[in-house]
């Protein structure tokens, strides 16, 4: 069997490996340390149950299902009072609610956030309009 | 046959060469809009819609180039329009292409495009009017490449071509009255609240987009072996003749209603258009633009020593695009935002950035429009059309 | 046993099928908990929130350069100040009155009765325009009344702004908050580039139990601004439109509009 320009496709085909490769072999030996979430915030230091609106790891996979969802909510339906599996009740807002307890934004979400590549300003961009709580730093 | 395309002339690269160009500039602008904002177009508070909107509403009406080939060679067996049909089905291709790209340059959301999708909305006319251009982009893009490919090949066209065919008719005349109803049914412009908008639509759709292919195929006629045929390109200058008149008769009879009636709503806009309102005349010299070229048209086009004449025809079909360009692309959209819903006159004038983008967006279509025309011509050539 | 390559590829894609449909069923099979929501009673409710503007007082009683409605709106919504007419963002603001109401003004009427100012902002109109040409159903009509906003779903397209008979809408032409001049108020969210945004009647402070901030701004100069249910006979503001003669912008055009201006 005859392929033509065999030698350009074996190029072109290494130089498309190669590139598609590239995540993997250049970061590769080096170690990233998983981010670091920091709850130490005032408002959960004086929780008795330091429990969060969904369990944590409903909480990591499904905050932005969570979040969609309460929007729709209280933009479309004017439903602003939620009511958790363990019958607390909270008032559906990330801004008002969220923040309450999370407010160290810069060592919480932003931690997970720029670690998988979410940086502000591109993504999430809740926060051009939401509004990040003022940190002490 | 897209490989017709890959191969030509010198000139047929310079072309697409220049129109690539204008193409990276526009799209530089565009980025300078998604970074700062539509602050840097010319549009305001009061004058929300400009050169995008307009440009769009202009070239949904060239789309009508096909139906106005279509309709007399598959309903009325014109025999003459055998030879152009395909020509006016791939302009109509081009126009109704950048339609929705004049839409997103002008969206502040695009990336949010789709949502128009997501949450369809049947009660709004915008809905319509992204389902229509698409359905007839679809349309016109399926039929004129497998009535190309059969041509090419010498065989039948393939039977389910048919209906598609039969169905862009009416759908020809659905894309001007959607676009139409767009602005005509606002309760807050004057200008626009008129029942004969969409009938206004038609008449200037059916001369303009007529018009500009008449002049397409003197193009191709000079510069390629392909001639479309002096009786083609008559009966076509017989339809814009007509159309034409018509469109001005509908203009005519806007300025009666306003000013006979006197009612201030409907003499407003048109002073401000014709005249200048209260010194605000910065659209006076392009209406009077629209006027002078389409009373030449008419002239060049109703006196058949002249409509005959080569030249004279080719000179009285640009007289009728850009008037129409004027009336429409430029004196419609703007015009209906004076006065404001308070009273005032905003004017309006396009950024360079504006411009830039309107400018990329005209390359896209006209790139199109030339590769499409090079498969269409190639073919044409080969089977010795 | 004897089977050709097309049977073997044809028996492998049913049976990849059948595979697939193990996750898809699992997928069904798990609903989530319905979420439960239970009532906020601290809200107001109506059935038609309106607002009933007294000329009479706000001129009579107010300074003629009180703008403190304005100034509270803007201030509670993070309104931004983009400070040229081109790009202004507007939410409530006075224009003259005959910019107003222009084809009720004649010659004949007292001098300076044409430059006096008339608070203007959406008029949440019962039969609204923008709500039937939005594509997207990102401007929507509440039960209430009240005509909303979805800022997460809004395309730009400015479609409402063409719709709107009363210029009430305004485009973000610019990213808002490098103009928000006052102090950002930390409990409602700004905007960003590329929506349009008008007045919301207030309804996130509706839901806390208070009255629009206009309002309240006003309440505490003029007292020329009644806000209530228009379907409540006993609001204040059907109250006080059983008492005096009031007039709509462009009542003509079928709107319906919900804001009323007591001359």
């Amino acid at each position: 069997m005859k392929i033509y320009d065999g030698k350009y496709i074996l190029i072109g085909l290494i130089i498309f490996i190669v590139l598609a490769t590239f995540p993997v072999w250049f970061t590769h030996g080096r170690t990233v340390a998983p981010p670091d979430l920091k709850l130490d915030t005032p408002v959960i230091g004086k929780m008795a149950v330091k429990q969060c609106v969904l369990p944590k790891e409903e909480m990591i996979t499904g905050h932005m299902k969570l979040l969609n969802d309460w929007r729709t909510q209280v933009v479309r339906n004017n439903e602003r009072m939620y009511v958790a599996s363990d019958g607390k009740t909270y008032e559906m807002s990330l801004q008002n609610e969220c923040m309450k307890c999370h407010s160290n934004k810069s060592e919480f979400c932003d931690r997970c956030h720029t670690y998988a590549g979410l940086e502000k300003g591109v993504d999430p961009y809740c926060w051009n309009c939401h509004i990040a709580p003022k940190e002490n730093k | 046959m897209l490989e017709r395309a890959m191969s030509g002339s010198p000139r047929y690269y310079k072309l697409l060469g220049a129109l690539a160009v204008l193409m990276c500039l526009g799209f530089a602008s565009y980025l300078l809009v998604l970074e700062k904002g539509h602050g840097v177009t010319g549009l305001s508070r009061d004058v929300s819609w400009g050169l995008y909107i307009a440009q769009f509403t202009f070239m949904i009406g060239i789309a009508a180039s096909a139906v106005m080939v279509v309709m007399p060679y598959y309903l009325h067996n014109v025999k003459d329009f055998g030879r152009i049909a395909v020509f006016g089905e791939f302009l109509a291709v081009a126009a109704v292409g950048i339609c929705p790209i004049f839409i997103i340059v002008d969206l502040g959301k695009p990336m949010r495009a789709f949502n128009m999708l997501i949450y369809p909305t049947l009660w709004s006319v915008l809905f319509w009017s992204f389902i229509v251009q698409t359905g007839y982009l679809l349309l016109n893009i399926l039929i004129g490449w497998n009535v190309l490919e059969a041509e090419r090949k010498g065989t039948q066209v393939p039977g389910w071509v048919k209906p598609l065919i039969y169905i862009s008719i009416p759908w020809a005349f659905g894309i001007h009255t959607v676009t139409a109803f767009v602005y005509a049914g606002l309760p807050g412009h004057e200008y626009w609240l008129t029942a004969i908008l969409a009938a206004r639509f038609l008449a200037s759709a059916f001369c303009s987009g007529p018009a500009l292919l008449i002049l397409l195929c003197f193009l191709l006629k000079k510069y390629t072996r392909f001639d479309p045929g002096r009786p083609a390109i008559s009966r076509l200058a017989n339809i814009v003749t007509y159309a034409m008149f018509i469109s001005i008769f509908f203009v005519a009879l806007e300025f009666f209603t306003a000013f006979y009636s006197g009612i201030p709503g409907l003499e407003e806009p048109l002073k401000y258009l014709f005249v200048g309102l209260n010194g605000y005349h910065r659209l006076v010299p392009f209406m009077w633009l629209f006027v002078i070229l389409g009373v030449a048209a008419l002239v060049l086009l109703s006196v058949p020593k002249l409509r005959n004449n080569d030249k004279y025809l080719m000179i009285g079909c640009a007289c009728v695009f850009f008037s129409m360009w004027f009336e429409k692309g430029v004196g419609l959209t703007l015009g209906g935002f004076v006065p404001s819903p308070f009273n005032q006159i905003v004017q309006y004038a396009p950024t360079i950035p504006e411009i830039m983008i309107a400018l990329g967006v005209y390359s896209v279509g006209a790139f199109v429009l030339t590769v499409l025309y090079k498969i269409a011509v190639s073919v044409k050539e080969e089977v010795g059309a | 046993m004897e089977t050709t390559r097309r049977t073997f590829l044809k028996l492998g894609g049913v049976c990849t099928l059948g595979l697939g449909t193990l996750p898809i069923v699992n997928a069904l099979g798990k609903t989530d908990p319905e979420p439960k929501f239970v009532a906020n009673t601290r809200e107001l409710t109506a059935r038609r929130w309106a607002m009933a503007i007294d000329l009479k007082a706000c001129w009579e009683r107010g300074d003629p350069k009180c703008r403190e409605c304005t100034d509270a709106c803007h201030t509670t919504h993070n309104v931004p100040d983009i400070g040229n007419r081109q790009h202004e963002v507007k939410w409530i603001w006075s224009e003259s009155y005959g910019n107003v109401f222009w084809s009720a003004a004649n010659p004949y009427m007292p001098l300076d009765l044409d430059r006096k100012p008339v608070m203007v902002l959406c008029n949440h109109c019962a039969e609204a325009p923008c709500v039937r040409v939005c594509p997207t159903q990102a401007t929507f009509k509440r039960a209430d009344g009240i005509t909303v906003i979805d800022y997460h779903r809004c395309i730009g397209c400015r479609f409402c702004m063409a719709a709107c008979p009363y210029g009430a809408r305004s485009f973000n032409f610019f990213e808002p908050r490098p103009y928000i001049k006052t102090e950002l108020n930390p409990r409602f969210p700004t905007r960003d580039a590329g929506v349009v945004e008008k007045c919301n009647f207030c309804e996130e402070r509706l839901s806390m139990g208070q009255i629009p901030a206009c309002v309240e701004a006003c309440n505490k100069e003029a007292r020329a601004m009644y806000f209530g249910d228009l379907e409540d006979p006993g609001s204040e503001v059907r109250r006080v439109l059983a008492q005096r003669y009031s007039i709509r912008r462009r009542p003509e055009l079928g709107t319906g509009p919900g804001v009323f201006y007591l001359i």
